[in-house]
């Protein structure tokens, strides 16, 4: 499937965009974030939760959304 | 009638006082209200290992944060007894100093608004998806994280 990927904050200055489209046939959000470490090795130093189609998921959530969001400590306010 | 569906609460910049001051006088024509409570996040010039914050960039995954803050407005419409209630967030640079979020509520009542505007404001800080780059005088930055 095509993902749309986000970066916001300090993540995006690791991958040195906000967005990219992927192909990607795995299953897991896991199996995409091996991916996204294997490709940016800084982000093994960061905090981030992943949301995907706009709704906070875990690791062992199933892929299904078009639009995943990786995002870094919340600084609202 | 309260609107239903998202709507976009970020500014860009600081919000000033004299929007704050208008948003107060808006609720004149609104006279079962009998309690305003209000809440007004301004940017610290935190000391951070001798180097001053001079500004905060605000950045968001917006649709995200939209939907949020409309699903806080929803909890908080079904928790309290609310006649109305605002929230405005800014986005891009807001200096030292200056209101970054602005949340007000309004009740016939004014145990309620107390309540409200503190069950309101720890949502936004804990759910919504908004960063914030803190730059120092310097011109150096880090990211700021809510605690």
């Amino acid at each position: 499937m095509i993902l749309t990927i986000k970066y916001f904050g300090q993540i995006a200055e690791i991958t040195q965009k906000d967005e990219e489209s992927l192909t990607f046939s795995g299953n897991l959000i896991s199996e995409l974030l091996d991916l996204l470490h294997s490709k940016y090795s800084g982000l093994k130093l960061k905090e981030f939760q992943v949301a995907q189609n706009q709704e906070l998921v875990t690791l062992d959530t199933e892929l299904s959304g078009a639009e995943i969001a990786l995002l870094p400590p919340f600084a609202g306010g | 009638m309260e609107t239903k569906k998202p709507k976009n609460i970020f500014k860009y910049g600081a919000i000033s006082s004299e929007f704050i001051g208008n948003s107060i006088y808006k609720h004149q024509t609104k006279t079962s209200i009998g309690a305003h409570n209000i809440f007004l996040g301004q940017v610290r010039a935190d000391d951070i290992d001798r180097k001053i914050v001079a500004a905060i960039e605000y950045t968001a995954y917006e649709d995200m944060a939209n939907q949020k803050f409309h699903e806080i407005r929803e909890a908080a419409f079904e928790k309290f007894d609310l006649t109305c209630m605002h929230i405005y967030h800014s986005l891009g640079t807001v200096k030292a100093g200056e209101i970054c979020l602005f949340v007000f509520v309004s009740s016939p009542r004014r145990k309620v608004v107390f309540e409200a505007l503190e069950y309101i404001v720890e949502a936004i800080k804990a759910d919504v998806p908004v960063f914030g780059k803190e730059i120092f005088e310097d011109e150096t930055h880090q990211w700021k994280k809510n605690t």
